[in-house]
């Protein structure tokens, strides 16, 4: 089998060694470093860029280590295999009042995925990032055999694994502390904005109240947009959503969004949303995860895929470079329907590499084409100028001067990584 | 609260089927050859919701251990809701073909064992006059294919065998299904060529094998439109069959 990164670019499949048992999986990492001489951990495949993309293009794929490990349900910590999704994970836990503290805008990443890349979620401010939920973790390397790693154990690698990009050992279990939910409903209030001010007034507003709080923007206009913030709903069931999900069958060869279909969908996106403040509630699904209802969207971007382009940027330049990198986008008429701000809290980083930091962060979709790496390029030299930094979970293209720049502790995590396992992301960022 | 047998519990299709019932509080016997794989298994279900597992570690072509192994499980768990027959291999046709021991003792794994187990279980859900005995079988045992048919004939004969088998309990009560999966995404298919529109999950199987014990079936194809193909495979005539690299 062979699977590719979610954007689908760079274009370069990768074979799957599966790993379904936990008592096997060195023997299935130094079977396939012995045949390819190395590899990388591979989860759901929901990483965008080539951070998910062994220089080998051979994986490991741990998808199948889903099992429970331990669960208490009293105290909501909980010990899963790494392949688990928040999904599957989810399936079980919410009905017994227990919802993952940190979700990213799917739930089909693996909890491996999501250590892996530090995620972050709609409540950033409130609880940091993933990475602060996780106890403990169980790391294979190939030099040291299988190892427990926390803040009194391996506290190195229990810091350069988070949001190590699976370089430092495949992890093969994860501790994590869940959060008590009273209801499977959220409580929703929506506030249309009109620009960047408006935005930063309404997060001022509700952060302090509400768990959650992110924005829609439209891309093809200079910061008008839709403000959400969210409360778990107080009372109420704990139902799952079992909706039937949709699907993109196959892939166009080029892309559906296009410069019309793009106003089209931004213009009608506000408008659904009135004028005034309203208060709604709905369920936790469509709420965290409206994409994920229909499967393989990433197709729509067809036969050459897409990037996402995620920074953040300090809070105080936030205002001015946020417009900048609108106003570059609306100029070049690119851009995608669901492009989301997002004021990301003070908190101290999970990991060596993390990329949340105190400030506001932007991401939206590109369809890849030849006009591209221009207007990336553009954008990064406003990101860089502004002290902020790109998301590598999300990245197929940042220079290796901007990586370096951005992340300084790299050559910590370079020294803690594992020999056998390298990504195409890791070789493009520290070559020089 | 369901009793629940499995034997072959650490296969893919057997674990799916399991946690659907882990998650309705079931009580679980789990048999197989791996200690550490079935306690992997047996955590699983426990945190799903399972009110019980125990594990019986056992090579189930060791025929003359299964006496002990159902006196256990009728002590453990009382009675028995269902059995869910679910251990198997898949040979290597060619390796069949060049080694008739090689071949008997995958015939063993994937029939004979098969046909020996049920012939106990019979006797206790004759006793006890109620459940549900279901037995995953394959495809493969509608017609024999120069590609596998040695595997084929095995699953062949629990086939007939469980046919009989319904008839004769179905005064006493019980109810026996026949499940035969096509091809399913699992570790036991990994490697193999096959024509991915055509390939499904292990949970899909496992939804049908759940509803299918629900409602009584007898036989199953699953995913149901198996039943078409072999149907269509069924009709094709010998002197045509014959010359098909099937």
């Amino acid at each position: 089998m062979t699977v590719q990164s979610w954007g689908r670019f760079p274009n370069q499949p990768q074979t799957t060694h599966a790993s379904s048992w936990r008592n096997e999986v060195a023997a299935d990492l130094s079977k396939v470093v012995m045949q390819h001489s190395s590899t990388l951990p591979f989860g759901n495949g929901r990483s965008y860029g080539d951070s998910c993309l062994a220089v080998s293009n051979h994986v490991l794929h741990t998808r199948l280590l889903n099992r429970w490990i331990n669960a208490d349900w009293q105290t909501g910590l909980i010990r899963a295999e790494a392949g688990m999704t928040l999904d599957e994970l989810i399936q079980t836990s919410l009905p017994k009042g227990w919802f993952v503290p940190v979700t990213p805008g799917t739930k089909y990443v693996t909890l491996g995925g999501a250590l892996a890349n530090d995620v972050h979620g709609k409540n950033h401010h409130v609880r940091g990032s993933f990475g602060a939920h996780i106890t403990r973790f169980g790391l294979l390397r190939s030099d040291r055999g299988d190892l427990v790693c926390s803040s009194d154990d391996n506290a190195d690698l229990f810091r350069a694994s988070i949001a190590g990009l699976g370089l430092t050992g495949i992890v093969t279990w994860v501790e994590l502390q869940l959060m008590p939910i009273q209801s499977s409903q959220m409580d929703v209030v929506t506030h249309r904005f009109n620009n960047l001010s408006e935005f930063f007034a309404l997060s001022d507003e509700f952060e302090p109240s509400h768990e959650y709080a992110v924005a829609w923007i439209d891309c093809t206009s200079v910061g008008q947009g839709v403000f959400m913030a969210a409360n778990h709903a107080p009372a109420g069931e704990l139902k799952l959503n079992i909706r039937k999900k949709i699907s993109v069958p196959v892939t166009p060869p080029f892309s559906l969004m296009n410069r019309l279909s793009l106003k089209l969908l931004n213009t009608a996106y506000y408008r659904k949303h009135p004028a005034q403040r309203t208060t709604r509630q709905t369920n936790y699904e469509p709420y965290f995860y409206p994409l994920d209802a229909v499967l393989n969207w990433n197709r729509i971007y067809g036969a050459n895929g897409f990037q996402q382009f995620q920074c953040v940027i300090p809070n105080i330049v936030a205002h001015d470079a946020i417009n900048e990198i609108l106003r570059v986008i609306a100029q070049a008429s690119m851009g995608s329907f669901l492009a989301v701000l997002k004021r990301c809290g003070d908190f101290p980083a999970a990991g060596l590499l993390s990329f949340p930091i105190a400030g506001v962060s932007l991401a939206l979709d590109f369809a890849h084409n030849e006009r591209l790496p221009a207007l990336l390029q553009k954008l990064d030299a406003i990101v860089h100028q502004a002290h902020g930094r790109l998301y590598p979970a999300k990245d197929a293209h940042m220079s290796a001067a901007h990586f370096q720049n951005a992340y300084q502790n790299w050559p910590q995590l370079e020294a803690l990584r594992d020999p056998v396992l390298n990504s195409r992301f890791w070789q493009r960022v520290t070559s020089n | 609260m369901k009793k629940i047998l499995i034997v072959g519990a650490t296969s893919a299709i057997a674990h799916a089927t399991a946690r659907i019932w882990a998650a309705q509080a079931a009580e679980f016997m789990l048999v197989g050859r791996n200690e550490v794989k079935l306690r992997q298994n047996a955590d699983d279900l426990i945190a799903r919701g399972a009110s019980k597992t125990q594990i019986y570690v056992l090579d189930i072509s060791q025929t003359e251990q299964h006496a002990h192994l159902l006196q256990h499980t009728v002590e453990q768990l009382g009675m028995i809701d269902i059995a869910l027959i679910a251990h198997g291999t898949l040979p290597d046709q060619a390796a069949c073909e060049a080694d008739a021991a090689y071949a008997l003792r995958e015939f063993t794994n994937n029939g004979l064992s098969v046909i020996a187990l049920l012939t106990q279980l019979a006797n206790q859900f004759a006793a006890q006059k109620q459940g549900t005995i279901a037995v995953i079988s394959s495809v493969a045992g509608d017609r024999g294919r120069p590609s596998n048919y040695l595997y084929g004939s095995a699953k062949a004969a629990v086939n007939a065998f469980c046919e009989g088998l319904r008839a004769r309990l179905y005064q006493s009560g019980v109810h026996v299904l026949t499940i035969k999966p096509g091809f399913v995404d699992t570790p036991m298919t990994q490697g193999l060529d096959l024509p991915q529109r055509l390939v499904t999950t292990p949970e899909k199987v496992a939804q049908n094998i759940v509803n299918a014990i629900q409602k009584k079936r007898n036989v199953i194809y699953t995913p149901w439109f198996w039943w078409v193909i072999m149907t269509i495979i069924r009709a094709i005539p010998t002197a045509i069959f014959k010359k098909l690299k099937l």
